[in-house]
């Protein structure tokens, strides 16, 4: 077994970074993320890499693309209205199907939010894309700190797999609590080779190339062909949807009563179906851990045998259009919301004996 | 002439790709296309060139060079060519972009760049508006020069006033190299390369960022002809925008 320390889950993104070959790292300070840059810093230096403090958002993901290109393993990590800004950068990112990894820790609420207190409100942003032109990215949600280190390696594998931009998809409360994590570098098998990599053609035998956010990317030129390229990038995404949908259950096979949740809320949730276990209450909990793709057929299936959904998410309600859409309304779904915390103020947090509370009210 | 006393004086740069210009006639990218491909192989570094451009007219100049290149997003160029730099330290950066790009959308990313003294070279190509979308104003556009958004002549009331960028990069301590050029005369072509020469040494020998502004006809957005734009920047583009070094430094302390 690999080492164990106790550590917060943003110091396990950089870490787990670290662990999947990343040396190079390119991000701006926003709350609740910060930790990350800060530990990259002080490290990246110590094995060959670099760390680039950029001016804003818009610059760190542009540093990223012209990153991604170069052929090594890159990443950076923001929250909010910092994510909000990357949008066109991730378009461009989808387009040339560069592979690179992009962190999210969310934070509470639109515009300046709380000023850095928690929240699950970049959902959207995250699993839709905030960019233009149509794209999809993998995302992957984690709720724990050893999950935070294990999903940025698969991450990595997942971006060099495809040649994609993959997130991870953390928030405050994960990001900020520490829990003992194995140190252990996952191997997830080969990638391709980055022949296409800008690093000047005599690294290349000569070869040279020219990228350019979709429009001349070949095979898939979208000036040669518009449809071409577009059928393209459709087979992948399907290709996709079919392979890489993760997600766990928990006492979810015999359960009369389904929550569904992820992230920092999908704990809580979890507290809520050992209390309702423990007073004879049937209760079980599915979370998705790639929110896309969506496991669409699986939470189906196990809505289906429940009965009754319930939707725990820190938000006014993001993540419940995808359970809605999964279930294609055979299951009453319901929502417990931003509402449900125990105090109205920026430190409030939904407690499990809420959640208990709000199934008892619909049993 | 007989065709076998023909005697070959020039021929096309080796770097040169098969893609075609793709400018408007009287237009002074292609001109400036070709320097670039001179110097860059009479320096030798063609194998570890990376050539950037930008949205705009610049956004198939990336095309025409048979380098590693990439076009990027609108003015973002500079921020695409630190990763790659940083990442590949032993490769030369050379990004190009027009007025639009770097002194409007880009700017801010471009005096990063600058603040960070990254070791890069940018060429910047000041042809007083925007090409590409059909001659609308653009930072470096003369005051009292029409344009399609600037129907009465650009007022500074309104519209502000032509940005001096060689001028602005020659006051930040991390660049290393800054100066104005034109194409208009082939002395001006022969100055010119001497300066780009200048800016990409200055990589090679990691110094500084460096810095070529080039004064570039556009008759299409300027709405005359060829010739009258070789006219139009001497008589008026070079009063608002001097050419010269504005800085030239071996060392940065």
């Amino acid at each position: 077994m690999a080492e164990k320390i106790l550590i917060e889950g943003n110091e396990a993104i950089a870490r787990g970074a670290i662990a999947a070959g990343c040396k190079y790292f390119f991000g701006y300070p926003i709350t609740p993320q910060s930790e990350i840059g800060e530990y990259l810093s002080r490290e990246l230096p110590k094995i060959g890499g670099t760390f680039v403090q950029s001016e804003s958002e818009s610059a760190s993901i542009y540093m990223l693309y012209g990153g991604a290109m170069s052929g090594e393993r890159v990443m950076t990590s923001t929250a909010g209205c910092g994510f909000a800004l990357m949008g066109e950068g991730i378009s461009y990112i989808s387009a040339a199907e560069v592979p690179c990894v992009l962190v999210d820790v969310m934070r509470m609420g639109p515009g300046i939010g709380t000023g850095g207190c928690h929240g699950q409100t970049d959902y959207r942003l995250a699993a839709k894309g905030g960019g233009h032109g149509g794209y999809r990215c993998i995302v992957l949600a984690s709720s724990s700190p050893q999950e935070c280190f294990d999903l940025v390696q698969l991450a990595f594998y997942l971006a060099d797999k495809y040649g994609m931009l993959v997130m991870v998809l953390s928030d405050f409360i994960i990001g900020r609590i520490a829990e003992p994590v194995e140190l252990r570098v996952l191997d997830f098998g080969s990638v391709p080779e980055k022949e296409w990599a800008l690093k000047g053609r005599g690294k290349k035998g000569g070869r040279y190339d020219w990228h350019s956010g979709g429009t001349s990317y070949p095979p898939h030129s979208i000036i040669q062909n518009v449809t071409g390229y577009h059928v393209h990038q459709r087979e992948k995404y399907q290709e996709i949807m079919g392979k890489e949908v993760r997600y766990e259950t928990y006492q979810a096979e015999d359960a009369e009563f389904l929550l569904v949740s992820y992230g920092s809320s999908a704990r809580i949730a979890r507290g809520a179906v050992d209390m309702g276990r423990a007073q004879g209450l049937r209760l079980g909990l599915f979370r998705p851990i790639t929110v896309w793709p969506f496991p669409n057929k699986e939470l189906k299936e196990a809505a289906l045998r429940a009965g009754k959904v319930l939707v725990v998410e820190d938000s006014i309600g993001e993540f419940v259009d995808d359970v809605e859409f999964a279930v294609l309304g055979q299951v009453p779904v319901h929502l417990l919301g931003v509402w449900g915390r125990h105090v109205p103020g920026p430190q409030g947090v939904i407690h499990p004996e809420r959640v208990l509370e709000e199934v008892k009210s619909l049993l | 002439m007989s065709a076998e006393n023909k005697v070959k004086v020039c021929e096309t740069p080796k770097l040169r790709s098969f893609v075609p210009i793709l400018h408007c006639p009287g237009c002074h990218y292609g001109i400036i296309i070709r320097l670039l491909c001179e110097n860059v192989e009479e320096l030798g570094i063609e194998d570890r060139t990376i050539l950037l451009g930008g949205v705009g007219c610049s956004f198939t100049w990336p095309a025409m060079f048979n380098l590693d290149a990439a076009s990027c997003p609108h003015g973002r160029a500079p921020a695409m060519a630190t990763a790659l730099k940083r990442i590949h330290p032993d490769t030369i950066l050379i990004t190009c972009q027009g007025d639009g790009d770097l002194g409007a959308i880009g700017l801010g990313c471009f005096m990063n760049a600058l603040s960070r003294g990254e070791k890069l070279t940018t060429i910047f190509l000041n042809n007083a508006g925007y090409g590409m979308t059909g001659g609308q104003m653009a930072p470096t556009t003369l005051l009292g020069q029409v344009t399609t958004t600037t129907p009465g002549g650009r007022d500074s009331e309104t519209s502000g006033y032509p940005l001096h960028v060689a001028e602005l990069a020659a006051t930040m301590k991390g660049v290393a190299y800054s100066a104005r050029v034109s194409v208009h005369t082939p002395a001006n072509y022969q100055r010119a390369k001497k300066a780009v020469k200048v800016a990409l040494q200055k990589q090679i020998d990691g110094i500084g960022y460096s810095f070529v502004e080039f004064l570039s006809a556009c008759p299409a957005s300027w709405r005359i002809t060829p010739r009258e734009c070789l006219a139009f920047i001497n008589d008026r583009m070079i009063a608002e925008y001097p050419l010269g070094e504005f800085k030239n430094v071996d060392r940065i302390d």
